[in-house]
């Protein structure tokens, strides 16, 4: 048994609590750092929940792609007949849908993630961007699961990943900041206006379709390939198939595009997040 | 440690008349609205200046640390804005607070418990909401677990607890912060009696160890049982800052100067209102007639409550409260008995008969809620204050220098 130690009372730090303007809130590291110990209670807290009574637990990481997956290729792959590169079109679309469910759920959950707090937004203080940033996090798990069954099913199917696939946190980075600079400002307009809650499910199945995820990029003609890239989950997908797969040349082009974008948008995400997050207690 | 704990200066929060209906607006609204804002601009100046309300204005003042300060006031005199500030959930809009030192606050016990967390889990999330670090939590585990009471049901989710076991497990989570500010709002009543002189223990407690508490309750007694100086504030501003006796004195003396100004005219009431009915009058007259609000003990006395409508289903509840703030005995329209009389086209006015009124001589205060069409209409703190004056309850006289607020009608007997 250890001796009980008497935690060491941190230096008394004096904080001047006044009116802010400008982004001094979200893009203010110190603040972030002192409650990252909250930041990891409520991440692990949206792991814990996600699928706390549920019948089949985990597993819903795993079957809501292959669902989508097993639709897609009957639709799209069979009766449409998309092409698909020459690849399996169920290994084609399920690469593209590790990713995308990743990003969808991200999106879903995250932009609900303050309102759904509301008891501990408008009664207790931390940096607002731990509730749709904790989503995100939360969403690794699953992508952790749906990503080991992708590469068992490559597998399973012959194909062996090239060097290729160690782009793949790059490419999760591209997807994390894409969707946390997304869910940051949906999640704070939901604040305001619910309208938010509507749009976005319905957003989603847009974005799906506007993603190379049951078509293959190159069946659209160029500048418009290259442009269509400015949606960061173009090179994400991309990306996913050429990583995993090991077939193809590198979407070098569509990737560094969408890495752009997905900077941008977490740059304007953060600083629409920053403007706004004074009065949500307010407002909550 | 610093030597000043809270220092305000000039500190004010004004929020926007109407925040509610904008807060649940439409996109469609906010769309339009940015239209028309060019065409508007100058003229409407002076009218959103008016829709603009004050919480909380020129706030200045000095909290050394280790003291231990009890705010009072009324509802919407600024008490609760004033801890949320402090407590950095919303921001000041005018002057500044320096706050120096860690500030855990108990702003309501729980918040942050998520149903299907076990308790161990939440206790987890519950210490790092509150500011604790997850090593403190973990040194500090068992004698949470331990206060609480609870060491059985550590890995049931909390949705299946009791509301008292949820309760005191959170409050057992709060008592253990060791910030140096802590904020306390009306914390106190929770959980069933022994559990509450446990917490009130636990809070005298904190506040000998030298820590800064400021706590806010409506309870006059348990503030003055721990606080050693208050403040009383009055529509934002600082009415009196003394040592904590006079302070709630002052606050006493503003709550019988409201109790009989027009019902009509007050502002602290209940937030929960939905206002279809508000209270105008009320007063407690002995049944012999003579004033409205003195009566004599043991004898019988009606309270008449007035309100501007009459509501379907209209039923009121009244709360009387010895002077320091302590409830006494509430008489509840909704726990109706077979004596009561209703009228189904009754009109503005409710009675409640009491056939020997069983208080010692003294000074106390009646509170109202009025509920129809199933809500909160209206709810005023200090509807009314009456003396009871000496009389004979039970054939026995009450001496006017008894202890308690209770004269119960009783008899004795010498067996032999």
């Amino acid at each position: 048994m250890l001796p009980h130690l008497e935690p060491t009372t941190p230096a008394v730090e004096t904080i001047r609590l006044q009116p802010t303007s400008g982004f001094s809130r979200v893009l203010a590291p110190r603040e972030l750092w002192r409650y990252r110990d909250l930041a990891g209670q409520i991440a692990l807290r949206d792991i814990t929940v996600r699928y706390r009574q549920t019948a089949l637990g985990g597993a819903w990481a795993v079957l809501q792609p292959i669902g989508f997956m097993v639709v897609f290729s009957l639709i799209f792959g069979n009766v449409a007949g998309l092409s698909s590169n020459g690849l399996p079109y169920p290994l084609f679309s399920l690469a593209a849908l590790v990713p995308w469910t990743f990003f969808s759920t991200a999106l879903l959950l995250g932009s609900d993630s303050l309102v759904s707090n509301s008891a501990l937004v408008s009664k207790i203080y931390f940096p607002r961007i731990f509730m749709p940033a904790g989503v995100i996090v939360a969403g690794f798990v699953d992508l952790s699961i749906s990503f080991a069954i992708l590469m068992i099913i490559v597998l399973a199917w012959g194909f062996v990943p090239s060097i290729a696939i160690l782009t793949i946190p790059l490419l999760v980075a591209i997807a994390v900041a894409a969707a946390l600079g997304t869910t940051a400002a949906l999640s704070a307009i939901n604040v305001r206006y619910r309208d938010v809650r509507y749009v976005v499910p319905f957003a989603i199945q847009m974005w799906l379709f506007a993603t190379p995820i049951v078509y293959p990029s190159s069946q659209i003609d160029e500048p418009w390939r290259t442009l269509s890239a400015i949606n960061p989950m173009v090179g994400v997908v991309e990306g996913f198939r050429w990583a995993t797969l090991g077939t193809g040349n590198a979407p070098w082009d569509l990737i560094g595009i969408s890495a752009l974008a997905a900077v941008g948008i977490l740059l304007a995400g953060l600083a629409y997040f920053d403007r706004v997050e004074r009065a949500f207690a307010d407002f909550v | 440690m610093a030597d000043v704990a809270i220092e305000t200066h000039q500190l004010g929060k004004r929020y926007t008349l109407g925040v509610k209906s904008a807060g649940y607006g439409t996109l469609r609204e906010a769309i339009v609205e940015a239209a028309q804002r060019p065409f508007r601009r100058g003229q409407n100046k002076a009218k959103r200046e008016g829709d603009e309300l004050w919480a909380l204005k020129d706030l200045s003042m000095t909290i050394r640390s280790g003291e231990v300060v009890g705010l009072i006031g009324h509802n919407g005199a600024g008490k609760s804005t004033l801890l949320k500030m402090l407590s950095r959930i919303t921001e000041p809009s005018a002057g500044y607070a320096d706050v120096s030192g860690r500030v855990g606050s108990l702003l309501e016990v729980g918040t942050g418990f998520h149903p299907e967390l076990t308790g161990r889990e939440n206790i987890f999330l519950n210490g790092a909401i509150l500011g604790m670090r997850r090593a403190e939590i973990r040194a500090r585990f068992d004698e949470i677990v331990e206060f609480a009471e609870m060491e059985r049901f550590l890995d049931t989710p909390v949705k299946r607890y009791s509301s008292g076991m949820s309760v005191r497990l959170a409050f057992a989570v709060a008592a253990h912060l060791e910030p140096e500010i802590l904020l306390v709002d009306e914390v106190l009543a929770v959980g069933d009696a022994s559990f509450q002189r446990k917490s009130l223990g636990k809070m005298n407690e904190v506040a000998k160890e030298g820590r800064t508490v400021v706590f806010v309750s409506h309870n006059l007694a348990i503030i003055q049982a721990l606080c050693h100086r208050g403040i009383l504030l009055e529509r934002g501003q600082v009415q009196a800052d003394a040592p904590i006796v006079e302070a709630i004195d002052s606050y006493l003396r503003t709550l019988e100067r409201a109790a009989s100004d027009d019902l009509l005219e007050r502002t602290d009431r209940d937030s929960r209102s939905y206002d279809e009915t508000l209270v105008r009058h009320l007063e407690i007259r002995d049944a012999s007639g003579g004033h409205p609000n003195a009566v004599v003990a043991g004898r019988a006395a009606t309270i008449a409550v007035e309100v501007t409508e009459h509501l379907p289903k209209m039923e009121c509840q009244l709360t009387i409260v010895n002077s320091l703030g302590q409830p006494i005995c509430t008489l509840d329209s909704e726990m109706s008995a077979p004596v009561d009389v209703r009228n189904s086209d009754a009109g503005t006015r409710l009675e409640c008969h009491i056939d020997s009124l069983p208080l010692l001589p003294g000074r106390y205060r009646i509170d109202v809620l009025v509920k129809g069409k199933r809500h909160i209409q209206d709810g005023l703190q200090a509807a009314a204050f009456f003396d009871v004056e000496p009389g004979v309850v039970g054939d026995r006289p009450v001496a006017a220098e008894a202890d308690g607020d209770i004269a119960l009608p009783h008899s004795w007997r010498l067996p032999a």
